[in-house]
């Protein structure tokens, strides 16, 4: 085996790095910080790798553009921030009712509105599920070190792909902006997934819409390769034409979320640390997990019966060990730097099983080991 | 082994304080540590407080974050009033000459030296006193190698500047040598 390349690497610079090892050869967006160096590294590399960065007239045009890009075949991705990621939400719905790959990635920053630009928040965690208007499917992921923004970009590419969807890469400028080392894996220890394609043969009688018997996600030509088949953000048939038909509406919709919903232990991604004797535990997710895992090790060393859950995947949310986790740990505290949106989704899924509480931090700064320490002893 | 070293850079925007940090976080990578860089500074481009962080162990690194410097350098007052509370007890304090320091402090060590006057009139670039002061960092802390130092100075900055950059690097190393130690040991 090769060895290892170790480098010190900025968030925003693993992502575009990991958006090369999963095959982009598409960007286009417009540029917002704290997200810019994902535009300015794409700018740089991909001409480099044979694919193509465009600058667009404003973030609208940036998923739009991204959206025709994958329908031409490209892997392809756009990077926003709060402001942008508003702009953006109508087209996220456009791709997953359409079925288009792609990877939209969100730096956040606090807000609301232009908001605090160069200061970490997780306020669109809500956004991100909820953003755009009617039910859809989601999947976003949330990295928690340089390494895992490598690691969870091509993971994004790999579940866009699989599941012909658009995925959120949820960043906050923490871990965007930070630089750590990494340790870069070898092409051959990564796994790669592509959208399953239509045969030749099947061209004449190709429906963008339909599944094979048994399956969700339907095979997807590209566009110029001569399978013909029709976009809209309507209500389609499975040759991709716009519908009122109530069962064909209704019958749409139930796979599209049934993709995500039928597939959730694939989705769903998580870590657990000092969980054997815990009675009581952190819940934390991006850049606040790395103070919540710095305090509870204090809080371990002055006996604290404290166990850590990191959530990498936040959409689907992990409904079902949490459940499990209620059944044992009765109190969960959930800090993140917004005024409490994950923790709902945590009070949702334990109804009364467990105490949940909430450490929430808006300004501008991110929430520090001793904070979360405090408000243990404070619960406990 | 290198117990977790907290450093602090601060000034104003321009003055290459994130890149100063960055060529510091690098350093200790090639020592075989682990080195986290992270940075705060305002929408506008230039002036405003700017300051970068690294902190520096041998161990995994959680909190990103500087909570109580172990060594904090200031090159603008705005800079040393905004940040001179966060200063560990037993820290070091690195200011420039033109600060007006506060002696009732009471601060293990400072050390004040002519850091941006160095850089513009001896180097010849007010634009290197960010190098001028990694280097005198590196002789008071140890916290990297000077060889790792000097490679990561030479892998960072921009082409054709290696030369003006090393330079500022040994008159850093030079400063350390001089007696521009206003206080000594307090405690």
């Amino acid at each position: 085996m090769n060895k290892r390349q170790i480098k010190l690497m900025q968030g925003n610079e693993a992502c575009v790095e990991g958006a090369l090892a999963a095959g982009i050869k598409f960007y286009a967006g417009y540029p917002i910080t704290p997200s810019t160096e994902i535009a300015e590294l794409c700018a740089e590399k991909l001409p480099q790798v044979g694919g193509k960065f465009i600058q667009m007239e404003d973030e609208i045009a940036g998923i739009a553009a991204t959206i025709g890009g994958s329908l031409t075949g490209l892997k392809s991705m756009t990077a926003t921030s709060g402001p942008g990621f508003s702009l953006k939400q109508e087209n996220i719905g456009y791709a997953a009712l359409a079925e288009i790959p792609c990877v939209i990635v969100n730096v956040q920053r606090a807000g609301p509105s232009t908001g605090l630009p160069t200061a970490p928040s997780q306020g669109d965690i809500m956004q991100a599920k909820w953003g755009t208007h009617g039910d859809h499917p989601v999947i976003a992921l949330s990295p928690t070190s340089v390494r895992e923004t490598y690691d969870l970009t091509i993971k994004a590419f790999n579940f866009s792909e699989k599941y012909r969807t658009p995925v959120i890469l949820l960043l906050d400028e923490i871990i965007g902006h930070m630089r750590e080392k990494v340790e870069i894996p070898n092409s051959d220890e990564i796994e790669i997934i592509d959208r399953l394609k239509p045969s030749v043969e099947d061209a004449d009688e190709y429906m963008a819409y339909k599944p094979k018997k048994g399956e969700l996600v339907p095979p997807m030509a590209a566009f110029g390769e001569g399978f013909n088949f029709h976009v809209t953000g309507l209500m389609h048939d499975d040759f991709g034409f716009p519908t009122n038909d109530a069962n064909i509406s209704d019958q749409l919709l139930r796979r599209i979320m049934k993709k995500i919903d039928n597939n959730v232990n694939d989705i769903t991604m998580y870590e657990e640390e000092f969980m054997e004797d815990a009675e009581f535990l952190v819940l934390a997710y991006g850049g606040t997990y790395r103070s919540a895992r710095s305090a509870v090790k204090k809080a371990r060393l002055l006996g604290y019966k404290v166990g850590l859950f990191k959530a990498l995947t936040i959409w689907p949310f992990p409904e079902k060990r949490i459940r499990e986790i209620s059944n044992k740990i009765k109190k969960i505290l959930v800090p993140e730097m917004n005024l409490g949106q994950y923790v709902l989704e945590v009070e949702r899924v334990v109804k009364n099983e467990s105490e949940v509480h909430h450490l929430g931090k808006v300004n501008g700064e991110a929430i520090t080991p001793e904070e979360i320490l405090s408000k243990i002893r404070e619960v406990l | 082994m290198v117990s977790r070293k907290e450093i602090r850079l601060s000034g104003s925007g321009g003055q290459g304080l994130i890149l100063g940090g960055i060529i510091l976080a690098e350093a200790a990578i090639l020592d075989g540590n682990n080195a986290v860089q992270s940075q705060s500074y305002g929408p506008e481009a230039r002036g405003g407080a700017s300051k970068a962080e690294v902190i520096v162990s041998s161990k995994a690194i959680d909190y990103p974050k500087v909570e109580k410097a172990d060594v904090l350098l200031a090159l603008t007052q705005i800079a040393y009033n905004k940040y001179i509370n966060t200063l560990d007890s037993n820290g070091i304090l690195i200011i420039d000459s033109t600060i007006e320091h506060d002696h009732n402090r009471n601060i293990h060590k400072v050390i004040q030296a002519p850091i941006l006057s160095i850089a513009s009139n001896k180097v010849g670039r007010a634009m290197v006193a960010n190098i001028v002061a990694i280097g005198l960092i590196q002789q008071l802390t140890n916290v990297v190698t000077k060889n790792s130092l000097e490679t990561a100075v030479l892998n960072r900055v921009p082409k054709g500047t290696e030369k003006l950059n090393k330079s500022a690097l040994l008159e850093g190393y030079q400063l350390a040598k001089n007696k521009y130690y206003l206080e000594a040991a307090s405690v």
